[in-house]
């Protein structure tokens, strides 16, 4: 039976959807291990004193949040679990609202934790690299209120922060342009702060020459797959883990499909040949 | 022997609170924003604190410590300032007070750039010789890339069908070079078109791309001779929002059915779902972006795919100006120095000699 | 003068930028800190001049009724719904125009325009991304054919890591003693990305960066102008 490109296609899409929606509807609980890059990560924010300032970038929309928030959220929870106060910021629009959503969800488990005492959103800025330069010389000019129009000299957290090497680590969380390689051109190498983020899984392979050793990035959560491998050496059950049943599923399913083309592949030659 | 020890226990003692040292130096090779310090003290040292004068007799904490010998760097202050530090040290039985001042100020060149500058100079001396060598008649060979030539069966088959060109110029704005080298092309490209009387159609990310396309491919139009060609609503803004503007794509390439996709320029996590729905619409599709990391998707989904470098190459490729040409031989020096360099330093690494690596990476340590 | 003005803005421009990053001294710290600032003011009103682009398309194709102009008008009355909704009421704990909009925020249990973000935009948003899961599958289906040596290498190395990146890799392997951990499959992943991997990946990295550095240097001598529009 010779088949239309378009329709094995379809078919393709359908069984891929069947498989992806089971393991959400009937968890499997399949356990990950976790890799040296993750493990740098969390060694970063572990390693930081109390007390010290790091900031997250949320440089992505809605669109990525699946692989991206549960990031957010375990790097926020890990900072207020080491009683470290946190600087939320976006090189994207949408990245404000991502903030709010991921700081809502850990605030539930940490409601002692102040706005402008603990944590702050300051907000979304355009420009990019150019912004990012601009913090290094002066955050409080690039920002000059919160996302809730505070003042940046009434917030009580920022006292002493007045440019990018006072923070202690930053993190950026990115699905493209601006995001992480700019965070990482402008304040780890001008500006000598250690960068570390997370992205897509199908943007990681272009990070991973960055984790060197001149530590431009210190390590790098690539995908879900490093987000929930944080969420285990958290001791958090978020919602990476629980999708990571959907991924193993779906990453044995392409296997399986990939099998299939070679056999039609030798088929038709055979036939031809 | 009591009194002895007694007294050795004295001098010991003494000898170790005559060694604190609390010490203010500018920070070298800086913009004169930052103050290093330094101290010493006697190692029963049980916590330190530094505080910088602001006015009127009111110190700021900038650091505290345990450590009996450290340092810090004080930043953010005003260059040609005189600042004045005060080192509160307390002992078990005993506190100390030290003061120090330093004036930070700025230096003409950061010196741990000089390796990244004489690199930079190299590559850029290498460029501007070949430019110059170019200039006065010496002609250079640039080898066939593919993805460029196929431009002209592109524009033959939208032509021939009477479908448009789809040209995607990225989603990074204009502060990225591969934009502006993506721009580069789509005026190579947009006058063909108009020699064709085809018409190209380029959704953009930002606005600022947007009124750069607009003025390129009207330059083009008018270029060729057609002027009144030129359809200033074919180059139009979709939204910021990156999938957002895939979805805009998407749905173009499924209405207007365009003959020819081109992806020149930065893409991410997007580039997949623009090739697949291409390769769906039967287009001829040509891709080209430095993001080393999307090339295997544009491999597997595009007729054609520009690799890295060969996006920058392109307007030279394309133009056939001998100075931009001579421009590519520079680069290929710069890949025999970058060689070089690769090699002798993994030699030297291996005899346990780190200079080299040292001199080269001071730009990011 | 139309052409080269802009021309000797961009040598200087490029020149004093290019010095700033060696020359920590003032007044080059200075001049990029203004042109920095020029750019982000620059950049914001730029969005105005996007948003006049998409109003005035969407109206042409409206008014003209080209085909499909249906969604066009979708487009438009989105666009506005959520300018309007964020202008009057705000989002999350920021006022609009008519304040918080306690009314009919009781009524939908958020904010208009937060309403709308959360139910509308963020899963149709979610939806397309997660339409990569799709394609990759549709696209390795195609791509992974054994064809000779290297595409073996290719679908061996792919089999690989995508098992290596799922729980089941550790499963697999996951009894192997201490001392063969390297071919536990997650570790043989691991390798095969931080090291064959990197090493291609930073060879078209370095070649792009002399790319990079060779445009910018027509650009900034004025041998490349194609992208003011045009060439010579």
């Amino acid at each position: 039976m010779k088949m239309n490109i378009l329709i094995e296609r379809r078919i393709i899409f359908t069984v891929l959807f069947i498989a992806v929606a089971l393991p959400l509807i009937f968890p499997i609980g399949w356990k990950t291990e976790v890799s040296g890059y993750t493990q740098m990560v969390y060694d970063l924010i572990e390693s930081t004193p109390d007390g010290k300032v790091g900031i997250i970038s949320f440089d992505y929309d809605p669109s990525t949040m699946t692989e991206l928030q549960p990031m957010g959220e375990a790097m926020i929870e890990h900072a207020f679990k080491r009683n470290q106060k946190v600087i939320l910021t976006a090189l994207w629009p949408m990245g404000v609202q991502m903030a709010e959503q991921a700081l809502e969800t850990v605030l539930k488990e940490y409601p002692d934790k102040k706005r402008g005492v603990d944590y702050v959103n300051l907000g979304y800025k355009v420009g990019g690299m150019v912004t990012i330069q601009a913090m290094g010389r002066s955050l409080s000019e690039v920002f000059p209120t919160d996302s809730r129009n505070t003042p940046y000299s009434e917030i009580p957290m920022l006292d002493g922060i007045t440019r990018l090497r006072d923070i202690a680590w930053i993190s950026s969380l990115s699905s493209g342009v601006p995001g992480l390689k700019e965070w990482m051109m402008v304040a780890r190498d001008s500006h000598d702060v250690p960068v570390t983020g997370g992205c897509t899984a199908v943007s990681a392979p272009g990070f991973f020459p960055y984790v060197n050793e001149q530590r431009q990035l210190t390590g790098l959560l690539g995908g879900l797959k490093a987000a929930s491998e944080y969420e285990t050496l958290l001791g958090r059950l978020g919602s990476a883990t629980a999708k990571m049943d959907s991924q193993s599923i779906a990453h044995l399913l392409i296997l399986v499909f990939i099998a299939l083309g070679n056999i039609k592949a030798y088929t038709t030659k055979r036939r031809k040949g | 022997m009591q009194k002895y020890l007694l007294f050795f226990f004295i001098i010991i003692f003494s000898s170790s609170l005559s060694a604190n040292i609390f010490e203010a130096n500018d920070s070298p090779w800086d913009d004169g924003k930052a103050i290093d310090l330094r101290w010493e003290l006697s190692p029963m040292v049980q916590q330190v604190v530094i505080s910088r004068y602001v006015s009127d007799d009111n110190w700021i904490p900038v650091h505290s410590s345990t450590e009996a010998i450290g340092s810090f760097t004080d930043t953010g202050l005003e260059a040609n300032t005189e600042y004045q530090y005060r080192l509160n040290a307390t002992f078990s039985d005993d506190s100390l007070v030290l003061l120090t001042s330093a004036m930070p100020s700025e230096q003409w060149f950061y010196m741990g750039k000089l390796g990244f500058l004489l690199i930079l100079l190299l590559v850029c001396l290498a460029i501007l010789y070949y430019i110059h060598a170019a200039h006065h008649g010496k002609e250079f060979f640039i080898r066939h890339i593919a993805g460029l030539d196929s431009m002209e069966e592109s524009i033959g088959r939208a032509t021939e069908k009477g479908k448009p060109i789809l040209y995607v110029p990225g989603i990074s704005d204009l502060d990225d070079i591969q934009t502006i080298a993506s721009l580069t092309i789509l005026s190579h490209l947009a006058e063909r078109c108009a020699e064709y009387n085809t018409d190209i159609i380029v959704p953009c990310r930002f606005s600022m791309v947007l009124s750069a396309a607009r003025e390129v491919v009207k330059e083009a139009y008018m270029k060729a001779g057609k002027p009144d060609a030129y359809k200033s609503d074919n180059i139009f803004y979709l939204t910021d929002d990156q999938f957002g503007f895939v979805a805009g794509i998407d749905g173009i390439m499924l209405r207007e059915q365009p003959a020819a996709n081109f992806f020149m320029g930065s893409f991410y996590a997007e580039s997949l779902i623009l090739a697949e729905t291409g390769f769906s619409t039967g287009a001829i599709q040509t891709a080209g972006t430095a993001q080393a990391h999307q090339l295997p998707f544009f491999v597997v989904t595009c007729d054609y795919t520009l690799i890295g470098e060969e996006l920058f190459a392109a307007s030279a490729y394309l133009s056939r100006d001998p100075q931009q040409l001579g421009s590519l031989r520079g680069h290929d020096f710069g890949k025999a120095l970058v060689i070089l360099l690769i090699i002798v330093g993994v030699i030297l690494e291996i005899l346990g000699i780190s200079n080299l690596k040292e001199f080269i990476a001071g730009a990011i340590t | 003068m139309k052409k080269s003005l802009p021309l000797i803005f961009a040598f200087l421009v490029g020149f004093v930028v290019l010095l700033s990053e060696f020359i920590p001294h003032r007044p080059f710290n200075q001049i990029v800190s203004t042109l920095e600032g020029w750019f982000m003011i620059i950049s914001g009103f730029a969005i105005l001049l996007g948003q006049i682009s998409l109003i005035r398309m969407n109206t042409y194709k409206i008014i003209h009724k080209v085909p499909n102009w249906q969604y066009n008008l979708a487009g438009l009355i989105s666009f506005a719904l959520m300018l309007s909704f964020g202008l009057l009421w705000g989002m999350r704990e920021t006022p609009g125009i008519l304040g918080h909009g306690e009314g009919i925020t009781a009524w939908l249990g958020l904010k208009p325009f937060d309403y709308l973000f959360e139910n509308a935009y963020l899963p149709l948003s979610a939806t397309l991304f997660s339409l990569l899961a799709f394609f990759i599958a549709s696209a390795a289906y195609r791509a992974f054919i054994i064809r000779g040596l290297e595409s073996n290498l290719l679908m061996i190395t792919a089999i690989i890591v995508i098992i290596g990146r799922t729980s089941i890799g550790t499963m697999l392997t996951g009894w192997l003693p201490e001392s063969l951990s390297f071919w536990h499959i997650p570790n043989l992943a691991d390798y095969i990305m931080e090291f064959p991997n990197t090493a291609a990946q930073r060879a078209i990295l370095i070649s792009a960066g002399l790319g990079i550095v060779g445009s910018s240097l027509r650009i900034i001598l004025g041998i490349e102008r194609t992208y003011l529009g045009g060439g010579k």
